[in-house]
């Protein structure tokens, strides 16, 4: 796959200059990049190899197939959420209510598998009603922000406490409530055997080669410049490496053996949530309402709307990390959705680099963010570290994420003046 | 001078509560030409243009808009019309590239609402060099990164690119420096050279006269009356936007002012 993916490129790699000077080109790049405050993914991506390396030195089962396989579960629920997250800040709003409305979605999953109750139904439907309500919970939030002009911060604290006092109320008789439904325990401990891990590595790597041959015929069709070849196929090579290693990683794992559907879900969410940000008029309006909304208003974008939509995928994404969270312990009790949840979620997104203040960042920083968290958190634990420790690191790599990102905001003002 | 201006406005009059901003206002404008509008801070001369650009509506009055009666009730109306404002504050998306800006809320997609980039950047690209924009790099860096008068040229390109045949400008020239005033100032002679109309809002004499044909003066909501570039001068204007008596004869503008065009 990835032989056929080089095979893909090789007619840019023709390009003068840019094979030429490849180290001096990256060198290059990564300067400019710098300069103008878009540090990338480079670092986090480093940052992250640094830690997996660290604690394979520090903790004897940390790389082990089990472990990753545990890391990946782990981090889905996280991971779903902070992908809503990550359109609220593009919006430069935030959502606090998520991690109860996950709660509201695993409760309501949990309520319509519930058998004997007179309202169960099969699993597939129930998580898709719960997507369904939580949406609507985020639509009536948007709306509040929207149409009233409520700070987002407000409304959406309101929600926390609302949906939170929801799950209180419903669940204090029971207690808490099984989950039994094979379907809605499968987004968290389905396991591909091993054909089918390689096949989903495969369309992974196929399916983004495609799009990058896509944009660069596209390109070449409109006479437009194609952006730097050999970076287009790093960036392929990374990918297909990504994929196919943590299958063979996850194939090597014991019991439960194989690739997790939990990571599959992400990296499908993952998919479709970037190209609607960046492939779509809709992910353009949000970036445009988040970088001004003023200038996106006059330019004719309905911005109540895109922010009532923002709101929606918010509270959606809540439910399906919820669902995931829930399916992780098969029940769902009195104290879902509390915890760092909430915060994690948005850390997440800050720490992969999406701007608090709006129209800066991506879906992905959310995915890597997501993973760093989870990372360290399993890492100090393997390790044999207490959890108050854990909460201390993961503070001081959030600061240090932002601290970065900062000095590279403020050296791009610098540099366009 | 018989052809029939692009724009005309007849009698505007408007009203905030009590503070009448506009009293009986007239105002032309002809394709090929750029038009001032001039007048102290208060003069109405943005009211004016946002009851052209559907911001506001008229109390009263007609707008003209080639040769026919149009009534714009919102800024939809007006960009239907072929009318595009530039404002002061230039509403560019400092996080969005020069190309995502001039593209914002008409971007060309397909059925799928999947952004076609090439085309909009191809498109982009061509709009920039008919203008003559040569100064920005690259049409994929974001604005944040841009000169001011890089800036306003984008947004004023913005402005041109949908086929527009009236272009407002609002104060194109505050809050730059010598050297982009006049790569602006170039910009706005080539539209009118490309055959729009060009109303240039501006407090800068110096600007308007690198640039207008004729000069509207307003003075408090009023008309004081309409001057040729060539036929005036500096200190003329200034006392007509300072101490100018304001005229209304027969609904044409400054047919009492000497000076002025009939």
């Amino acid at each position: 796959m990835s032989a056929s993916g080089l095979d893909v490129v090789t007619p840019d790699q023709g390009a003068p200059d840019e094979e030429l000077h490849g180290l001096a080109a990256v060198y290059r790049r990564a300067l400019i990049n710098v300069k103008s405050g878009n540090l990338g993914v480079l670092p986090i991506v480093l940052g992250l190899v640094f830690i997996v390396v660290f604690f394979s030195f520090k903790a004897t089962n940390f790389f082990t197939g089990n472990n990753f396989d545990n890391i990946i579960v782990q981090m889905a629920g996280d991971a779903m959420l902070a992908f809503g997250v990550v359109f609220v800040l593009l919006l430069g709003e935030i959502d606090l209510s998520i991690s109860y409305v996950a709660g509201i979605g695993a409760l309501v999953v949990a309520e319509l598998q519930l058998p004997g109750s007179g309202h169960q139904i099969n699993g597939l439907l129930a998580m898709v009603a719960a997507v369904v309500v939580c949406a609507l919970i985020g639509a009536a939030q948007g709306s509040i922000v929207a149409f009233v002009g409520v700070p987002s911060f407000v409304v959406t604290l309101a929600g926390f406490m609302i949906w939170q006092g929801v799950i209180l109320q419903k669940l204090e008789q029971p207690g808490s409530i099984i989950i039994q439904d094979r379907w809605i325990n499968y987004t968290a401990s389905y396991y591909f055997s091993n054909i089918a891990g390689w096949l989903i590595a495969g369309i992974i790597t196929a399916v983004y080669a495609l799009t990058v041959l896509g944009g660069v015929l596209g390109k070449r069709r409109a006479g437009v410049a194609i952006g730097r070849p050999w970076l287009v196929a790093a960036k392929l090579v990374g990918i297909a490496g990504a994929a196919f290693g943590t299958v063979a990683i996850s194939n090597h794992a014991q019991v439960p053996h194989g690739l997790p559907l939990a990571g599959v879900l992400v990296v499908f969410f993952l998919v479709v949530l970037t190209f609607l940000a960046k492939r779509t008029t809709f992910g353009r309006h949000v970036y445009a309402v988040g970088g001004n909304a003023e200038a996106a208003r006059r330019a004719g974008i309905n911005v109540p709307r895109i922010r009532i939509l923002v709101f929606m995928i918010s509270s959606a994404m809540a439910a399906v990390g919820g669902i995931i969270l829930a399916a992780n312990v098969n029940s769902v009790d009195l104290n879902f959705g509390g915890g760092t949840l909430l915060l994690n979620a948005i850390a997440a997104a800050v720490i992969g680099g999406v701007s608090l203040f709006g129209g800066r960042g991506e879906v992905r920083a959310a995915f890597l963010g997501a993973l760093v968290i989870a990372t360290v958190s399993n890492g100090l634990n393997t390790a044999g570290y207490a959890t108050g420790i854990i909460y201390m690191v993961t503070g001081v790599i959030l600061l240090f994420a932002v601290t970065l990102d900062t000095i590279a905001r403020r050296l791009q003002v610098r540099s366009g003046r | 001078m018989n052809e029939t201006p692009l724009l005309q406005l007849r009698n505007i009059t408007k009203s905030f509560g009590s503070v009448q901003a506009l009293s009986d206002v007239d105002f032309e404008v002809r394709t090929g030409e750029v038009m001032a509008l001039v007048g102290d801070n208060g003069a109405g001369k943005s009211t004016l243009v946002k009851c052209v650009a559907g911001t506001h509506s008229a109390d009263s009055g007609e707008i003209l808009f080639e040769g026919e009666e149009v009534h714009i009730h919102g800024p939809k109306d007006a960009a239907n019309l072929g009318i595009e404002v530039v404002y002061q504050d230039l509403a560019l998306c400092d996080n969005l590239d020069v190309v995502q800006n001039m593209y914002l809320g008409r971007e060309t997609h397909d059925w799928l609402q999947r952004l076609k980039e090439p085309i909009m950047e191809q498109k982009t690209a061509e709009t920039l060099k008919s203008l003559a924009v040569t100064t920005i790099n690259s049409v994929r860096q974001p604005v944040a990164t841009l000169s001011g008068g890089q800036r306003q040229s984008v947004a004023v390109a913005k402005a041109v690119q949908w086929n527009s045949k009236l272009v407002i400008l609002d104060e194109p020239t505050a809050a730059l420096g010598v050297a982009q005033t006049e790569q602006v100032l170039a910009l706005v002679r080539r539209l009118a050279e490309q055959g729009l109309a060009v109303v240039i809002i501006s407090h800068n004499l110096h600007d308007v006269f690198e640039t207008a044909t004729r000069i509207t003066v307003l003075r408090l909501g009023r008309n004081v009356g309409v001057y040729e570039r060539a036929r005036t001068t500096q200190e003329e204007v200034v006392h007509a936007i300072t101490a100018g008596v304001p005229t209304k004869v027969s609904g044409i503008p400054g047919t009492a002012h000497t000076g002025a065009t009939a």
